[in-house]
């Protein structure tokens, strides 16, 4: 067991765990962040997708001890008041069902219209291949992240 | 409009909670309409009645407007958590905003809890207007009595009752206390609205979760935590039913984290507890760590010379035989296809599969004194309960179990095999225990679709027509004893009915069946026997066509024929709507473009239709065959 010093959703936070402990257990036991789901614990789902510096992370395969001072964020965390614009498409198109498998969608959808704020429908299928639905919401996905880019650029224009 | 997350407590906490801090109208029934007038009346409440009162309830009405409607039925992503609520919602005349939903617990005072086999909504659809226009009629009787006025002149509206004539009108919170007092009325005067003024149903209504999903909020079963939680793995036999004869326990005991590991013996029934070697960690990935380092020793049994080459051979072998059970015989087969014009030999096969639900299964579960408190992400809290009791002896009124949402449900969780493991665990480590099964677990010990073998031979006459249909359906069974005897039967969604398409359509038609034994745990899966019959009688349908010469939509209608309504004959058929289908059929070839397309060589359109819990449905694919011969 050793000690950890996180930086989780711009707050610190301080771990006693075993190293090999991937980032998706520290955030759902030790931190009760429980947005990060776990499907599959082996990087195939993306279901507990989070950014690390930015960038779209498979919490599962995400060892505590190789996250360093690295800025975590969660779905808890990708804006203040939940007010994401995906998190606000989402809802207004009704996007999940069972709605397991949504957190790590927003948060690979979050990260790609970061790079890429009008992305095409091929962009946005390459970028979310690795984030499964069970029940088959892709058709919403893909409508959501349109429509937010489509906010998006009408807020920045 | 809101909803509650885990954190809250169970509903009859709510409702003390919420009458404690001022009193509201809480509105019971029964849901069994052969249930005399007298024993439907709701018990209406007063604060201090509430503290004590075990509400059979799914409206109440607090003072302050805030209307809290009980969903009973669990959410597994069908949206059922929203839908009938709005029912009541809408009978009632409630704002939507003004709505709280909470999930109730397994109370038989709800009726039937569970969800499967699409019927959550054409079983409760009624009943829930009832429920929501009977409140409306004491809402309005409550301040006829007020006002001093006849009900006749008063309509609900916006959550508020409206004198028109005179512009008055008071709220269902400050309607609340009065309308406690009012006897429910008989149903007859009850008067449910004309579906032309609904103004919710029929409108899209986001998931009542989504705020909550979208922003990761506890709400699914793995996502519930409890003071002093453990974490629990559970490794079963490799071989389905297999036990364990010994594990190096001292081992796993001893490493870091770990609380405790035991062997659960466990029972032969394949839907029951199964046994296996339990860990009880401080956390989820110092079980799963421990659980790399086990080593058990397996009685494997019988199912460990099971091989699907072998079901196959032993598929083809019974085929050649009659079947052991007939189930439609019209006609004569065996001369029709001797006299047909054509004939058409093909065997269909399909392997088992999994759910592959996107939570893996879990449960938590807390005992102590004698009592077991459950939380499960499960389709079918009654079978949980049950399967608790049988087991393990726990009376049914010392269980108390919370309907968490479920991630993807689609017939998995109607069977309780992760909720008996986690009681079971629970009972031994006495405090509360999360049960977590890892995806490996989940593909490995799932309650598969059956496979299935369909040997057929279908006849046409000189003009193409089919004249003769014959399907030997080799079908996955399990051995049980029944009323003493030994038997086979058919894995759920494993046994054909003898009234499925073409069966009542051909004049000469032979459906028969063989059990095939085996020792794979089998479920209801997604739409069952429709998932596989579809694709097994549309493809030969089209195979016959294609040996016609026939265009596979004409050929398709001339089965269908011309009757109206085809009346159903089996045990569990409907009647068929023949005009229905169809229409549907033509519609969807219309909209498709069928016969009108040119394709490309390797390119082409096929379609088939079906009927299916109620629903008739027709699809085309256009698919692109590769030069190598990959779709």
């Amino acid at each position: 067991m050793s000690k950890y010093h996180l930086n989780i959703n711009g707050t610190p936070k301080t771990v006693n765990v075993a190293a090999d402990t991937p980032l998706l257990w520290v955030l759902r036991d030790h931190l009760n962040l429980v947005g990060t789901k776990f499907g599959c614990g082996i990087g195939q789902c993306g279901v507990c997708t989070v950014h690390i510096d930015g960038v779209p992370t498979r919490a599962c395969l995400t060892p505590i001890s190789k996250v360093g001072k690295s800025q975590i964020t969660t779905i808890e965390g990708l804006a203040k008041n939940g007010d994401h614009p995906l998190q606000k498409v989402w809802q207004e198109l009704d996007v999940p069902q069972c709605g397991y498998c949504q957190a790590g969608q927003i948060m690979t959808a979050a990260a790609l219209l970061k790079k890429n704020p009008r992305p095409s429908d091929a962009d946005i299928d390459t970028a979310l291949s690795g984030n499964l639905c069970r029940c088959g919401t892709y058709l919403r996905i893909r409508a959501g992240i349109h429509r937010a880019a489509e906010i998006a650029s009408k807020e920045s224009a | 409009m809101n909803s509650t997350h885990l954190e809250n407590a169970g509903r009859r906490d709510f409702l003390r909670k919420s009458a404690l801090a001022g009193g509201g109208l809480v509105l019971g029934f029964y849901l069994n309409p052969a249930d005399s007038a007298a024993k439907r009346v709701a018990k209406p409440s007063t604060i201090l009645e509430t503290a004590e009162f075990k509400p059979n309830a799914f409206i109440h009405i607090a003072p302050n407007g805030t209307v809290t409607l009980i969903s009973k039925q669990p959410e597994i992503g069908q949206g059922i958590k929203t839908s009938l609520p709005m029912v009541i919602a809408e009978e009632l005349e409630v704002n939507w905003k003004d709505v709280v939903i909470l999930q109730g617990d397994l109370d038989p005072v709800y009726g039937s809890q569970s969800a499967g086999g699409s019927r959550s909504t054409p079983t409760n659809y009624e009943e829930f207007h009832r429920l929501g226009a009977t409140a409306r009629t004491m809402l309005i009787q409550a301040a006829a009595e007020l006002w001093k006025l006849p009900a006749t002149e008063l309509v609900a509206k916006d959550s508020a009752v409206h004198h028109l004539a005179s512009g008055r009108q008071l709220d269902y919170g400050k309607l609340a206390e009065k309308a406690s007092t009012i006897p429910v009325p008989a149903p007859e005067a009850v008067i449910l609205k004309d579906a032309k003024d609904y103004k919710l149903l029929g409108t899209r209504i986001g998931g009542i979760d989504n705020p909550s999903i979208v922003t990761g909020k506890p709400l699914f079963g793995i996502d519930v935590k409890l003071p002093g939680m453990l974490y629990a793995v559970y490794e079963k036999s490799p071989v389905f039913g297999g036990k364990a004869v010994s594990a190096n326990l001292d081992k796993i005991k001893s490493l870091p984290g770990v609380h405790n590991a035991f062997i659960i013996k466990g029972g032969s029934d394949l839907k029951g507890l199964l046994a296996g070697v339990a860990i009880v960690a401080d956390s989820t990935w110092a079980a799963l760590s421990a659980r790399k380092q086990l080593k058990v020793v397996w009685d494997d049994g019988e199912a460990a010379a099971e091989s699907w080459a072998g079901f196959t051979a032993k598929a083809k072998e019974l085929s050649a035989q009659a079947g052991t059970e007939i189930l439609r015989n019209d006609g004569n087969v065996k001369t029709a296809l001797e006299g047909a014009v054509k004939k058409v030999e093909a065997a269909y096969s399909y392997p088992f599969i999994s759910h592959a639900s996107i939570e893996p299964q879990n449960c938590t579960a807390w005992y102590k004194e004698g009592a077991l408190e459950i939380w499960a992400p499960t389709q079918n809290p009654e079978a949980g309960q049950k399967i608790v009791t049988e087991t393990l002896g726990i009376p049914k009124d010392k269980i108390t179990l919370h309907i968490t949402r479920s991630g993807g449900g689609f017939g998995r969780r109607l069977i309780p095999d992760y909720i008996i493991e986690a009681a079971a665990i629970a009972q031994q480590v006495k405090v509360p225990v999360k049960l977590t099964w890892t995806r490996e677990d989940d593909m490995q010990h799932d309650h598969y679709r059956a496979g299935g073998f369909h040997f057929l031979q279908g006849g046409l006459n000189d003009k193409g027509k089919l004249i003769a249909w014959h399907n030997h359906f080799v079908t996955f069974a399990h051995k049980i004893i029944k009323d003493g005897k030994t038997t086979l039967e058919p894995g759920s969604g494993a046994n054909l009915s003898g009234d499925e398409f073409p069966g009542r359509w051909v004049e000469n038609c032979l459906l028969e069946q063989t059990p095939l034994e085996c020792n794979i745990p089998m479920g209801p899966w997604r739409a069952p026997r429709s998932n596989v019959l579809a694709w097994v009688f549309h493809s030969f349908i089209d195979e016959l066509a294609h040996a016609a010469g026939r265009d596979p939509l004409e050929f398709r209608l001339e089965i269908l024929g011309d009757k109206d309504i085809i009346p159903g004959t089996g045990k569990q058929d409907l009647p068929y709507d023949v005009n229905r289908m169809k229409h549907v059929l033509q519609h969807v070839a219309e909209k498709a473009e069928w016969g009108k397309k040119t394709f490309p060589r390797g390119q082409g359109q096929g379609l088939a239709f079906h009927f299916s819990h109620r629903g008739y449905i027709a699809q085309i694919a256009e698919v692109t065959v590769s030069k190598e011969g990959k779709l």
